[in-house]
């Protein structure tokens, strides 16, 4: 692997700090880092400065109500911080309603297991990376899907789309739920 | 269940990671995930492009005093740290569908569309629309060809059309290439969910006719 995480923080201890001792110097620092670039995302999905400041405010006021939702063996802080502003996108530029799946019926399991989480982490670590290096064309395939720019038939006709990239870690999720379940 | 055969498309499950999905289709997929670790396993993995993608996005600077205003509405928001309830047990329908129908399979209200069938229109919003279909056993639907998509999750019983077998958890995703004749195997009656993003066209003159009335 080509980058360095050694200098990097890891969010997932800034959530327990959260969660566990409501630790408002963790979340400034979280808000530092990720509310700018969910105000870019929403900007990107078609909200003006305006709306976008205020919902990016918004999907961290429930990272701080919801911490204790997140867990850290199923998703990166960023996977997760990105599903709730892509639900507060749907309310409130789109007006539409998303269902969700229904949730997995947790076991008695308060606290995820470190090397599950650590797993997880360099998981996601490597797709990002995988993400960063696309040629250009279709990075910005996969980043104009998420912004909401192409349509459910645009992505089905697009063969442009970097799949396998994404395909590589189904199975390391597949697992890793499969141990949840049992 | 374990024993799924026919599953999501990726267009699907990374138009549903994006939120770009119409809400009939999103019902579907969230039903299905609902009943397919396999599909779950995926959709995280879309979920987790996303967040790749987000992360990735140029920051756009926040305003002056932004974190303290957040503190501050976090220090006024009405929260309390509660898990959601775990559904009641034994339910035919994915939890979901529960809220769409307004409980289980029994309240239903099913209205006759011909041969058999029954249909019931969920309220979704506009650009596709959802229904449940109720299909008597070795019971024929009319034949028909689609011009946009349409998907259908068989919830109880199974059909089969000329290529493949769809039983509980299956998921058919069809779009204007297939003409197919979907017939309910015998023994049990079939209960499908299915959405569509454009009127049905059936290929006999009198369904065709009778479409307006009937919402499909």
């Amino acid at each position: 692997m080509t980058f360095d995480d050694t200098n990097r923080p890891s969010w997932a201890g800034h959530m327990k700090r959260i969660r566990e001792t409501r630790d408002e110097a963790a979340f400034a620092e979280i808000f530092a880092y990720f509310a700018p670039r969910v105000k870019a995302f929403l900007m990107k999905s078609g909200a003006d400065s305006g709306l976008a400041e205020d919902v990016a405010q918004d999907v961290l006021v429930t990272l701080w109500t919801k911490a204790h939702m997140f867990d850290a063996s199923r998703a990166s802080v960023a996977t997760w911080i990105f599903t709730i502003a892509r639900n507060r996108r749907i309310d409130m530029l789109r007006k539409d309603r998303r269902p969700e799946p229904e949730d997995l019926t947790w076991g008695p399991e308060p606290e995820p297991d470190q090397a599950d989480v650590m797993a997880l982490q360099q998981d996601a670590e490597a797709l990002g990376t995988a993400i960063a290096e696309l040629p250009a064309k279709q990075r910005e395939l996969v980043e104009r899907a998420y912004y909401g720019d192409l349509s459910h038939a645009e992505i089905a006709a697009e063969t442009g789309l970097p799949l396998g990239t994404i395909k590589s870690r189904i199975r390391l999720a597949l697992d890793r739920l499969r141990y949840v379940m049992k | 269940m374990s024993d799924i055969n026919h599953h999501l498309t990726d267009a699907l499950l990374m138009g549903y990671s994006a939120g770009t999905l119409p809400e009939a289709f999103s019902l579907v997929v969230a039903s299905h995930i609902s009943l397919c670790d396999e599909c779950r396993a995926r959709l995280e993995s879309f979920d987790a492009v996303g967040g790749a993608v987000l992360e990735q996005t140029a920051a756009a600077p926040m305003r002056d005093g932004a974190l303290s205003e957040c503190l501050g509405r976090i220090a006024n928001a009405d929260w309390a740290p509660t898990r959601t309830v775990a559904k009641a047990v034994g339910s035919d329908l994915p939890e979901p569908l529960t809220s769409y129908v307004g409980g289980d399979l029994d309240v239903v209200r099913w209205r006759k569309i011909g041969g058999g069938v029954s249909q019931a229109v969920l309220k979704t919003s506009k650009g596709a629309t959802a229904r449940l279909l109720h299909i008597p056993a070795g019971q024929q639907l009319p034949d028909h060809g689609h011009q946009g998509t349409e998907l259908t999750l068989v919830l109880k019983g199974a059909f089969r059309d000329e290529q493949d077998r769809f039983a509980a958890g299956d998921i058919e995703v069809a779009d204007q290439t297939l003409t197919h004749k979907p017939v309910a195997e015998e023994g049990e009656d079939c209960i499908c969910l299915a959405a569509t993003d454009a009127p049905l066209r059936f290929s006999t003159m009198l369904p065709r006719l009778a479409q307006p009335f009937f919402r499909i």
